[in-house]
């Protein structure tokens, strides 16, 4: 998720100071790992530099450093035109799982062993992130939720694999 | 590390020919939400039943409480159930000519206690479980997700040492079924009662404090018991 887009985002509601932007990132997108002011500031630079932000006028009560950042035209319209593109609906055909089952079983290794490692690291983290849905916020659980769908699927993805893990090692080995 | 609250060592058991259980071995701390999963007729239901003293095994051990339960006569396990365990199934298990409260109150009524009481325990339960006003229905009146958390009060209403719970979402969708999760939890929890949940889904299983997995009639632990 690109920083200076939610940036962009942030400040398409309003003009803000360096440090109100951050504060919401951190407090909506951060998840536990708050944004750097530098890199706030740097991010800032760069889209000022390419003509999507300008610094506004001072305000009264405003400190000489205390610069407002107010989006332009051309920062708005890049903005909208992320937001209304639909994420890629990524198919992940050759995911991280997919080829260590496939070399695991190409080298003779234990492939059944490590799809239980994997599926116990997934549930680890599924109880995880259901403790943070029944503890946190709505925010906080519908991002863990997120997650957990994620984490659900791949889980099926290995039971399915490691039912089936003697017809796939027979054809990986066959060439 | 102390001894588990139950254990099942080796335990076999075949429904006639069928070897449903080949030597389970499988251990529940007191207090714990054990989550056991697999796939469909590894032979997870069997076990919770050889566990709860519903079926005794053909061979092997389970222990409860440091007493050694698969040999006891079924006049015994009837007592045991009914005085240290309470059960959640996946549906059809509340009695439909009783009301709710009365369906609640089973638990307590069976072991003795009057009636009067045992209504009064049984609709404390109402509220906490967001039923109330709903006391007074039969089950044919209640939706999926009602009925399912009547069933789990009456579950929990005798303050059981273990709670079995089979698939007790099975038949809810997914949204109704996580709250009945948090409301198994979260009851379990406060009372002290330890659980054994049967459960295919992973994001229910993601409720218990650890897994164990069911293949072939086998029980495997991904992770072991927490030490104590
Ligand atoms: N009463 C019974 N009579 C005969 N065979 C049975 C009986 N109950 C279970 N079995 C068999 O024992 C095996 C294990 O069944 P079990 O019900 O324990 O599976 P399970 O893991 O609970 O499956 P599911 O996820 O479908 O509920 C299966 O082969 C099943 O057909
Ligand atoms: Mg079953």
């Amino acid at each position: 998720m690109s920083v200076s887009l939610t940036l962009l985002g942030l400040l398409e509601r309003e003009p803000s100071h360096g440090y109100d932007l951050k504060r919401d990132y951190d407090a909506f997108f951060g998840r536990g790992k708050p944004l750097p002011f530098g890199q706030v500031y740097a991010t800032l630079g760069r889209l000022a530099r390419d003509g999507k932000v300008v610094v506004g006028d001072p305000e009264a009560g405003d400190g000489p450093d205390r610069k407002r950042y107010v989006i332009t035209e051309a920062g708005a319209t890049e903005f909208e035109d992320w937001l209304s593109e639909p994420v890629a609906a990524e198919p992940h055909l050759q995911t991280v799982l997919f080829s260590k089952v496939v070399l695991a079983l190409m080298l003779g290794r234990d492939a059944e062993r490590y799809l239980d490692t994997q599926r116990a690291a997934h549930l680890k983290r599924m109880r995880e992130l259901t403790e943070v849905k029944r503890s946190g916020s709505l925010v906080d659980a519908l991002l863990a939720d997120h997650g957990l769908f994620h984490l659900e699927s791949d889980l099926r993805w290995i039971d399915l694999t490691a039912a089936r893990l003697d017809a796939l090692a027979a054809e990986v080995t066959a060439r | 590390m102390t001894a588990p609250l139950l254990e099942a060592r080796g335990v076999t058991l075949s429904f006639g020919e069928t070897p449903a259980l080949r030597g389970a071995d499988l251990a529940v701390d007191a207090g714990e939400v054990l989550a056991v999963m697999g796939p469909s007729g590894s032979g997870k239901s069997t076990l919770l039943h050889c566990l709860a003293g519903i079926l005794a095994p053909d061979g092997g051990e389970v222990h409860f409480d440091g007493r050694r339960i698969d040999r006891l006569g079924e006049q015994e396990r009837s007592t045991l159930r009914r005085d240290s365990f309470g059960f959640v199934f996946q549906f059809g298990q509340l009695v439909p000519e009783l009301s709710a409260e009365e369906n609640v109150a089973l638990p307590l009524l069976l072991g003795g206690a009057r009636r009067a009481d045992a209504l009064a325990r049984a609709r404390a339960w109402f509220p906490k479980l967001g039923l109330d006003g709903l006391e007074r229905r039969r089950s044919g009146e209640l939706s999926g997700g009602q009925a399912q958390r009547v069933a789990l009060a009456r579950g929990l209403v005798a303050e059981p040492r273990v709670l079995f719970a089979d698939e007790p979402t099975g038949a809810l969708d997914s949204l109704t079924g996580e709250h009945v999760m948090d409301l198994l939890v979260d009851s379990a929890r406060s009372q002290g009662t330890t659980v054994v949940l049967v459960t295919h889904e992973a994001r229910i299983a993601a409720y218990a404090d650890r897994e164990t997995i069911v293949r072939d009639g086998r029980a495997t632990s991904l992770t072991g018991r927490a030490a104590r």
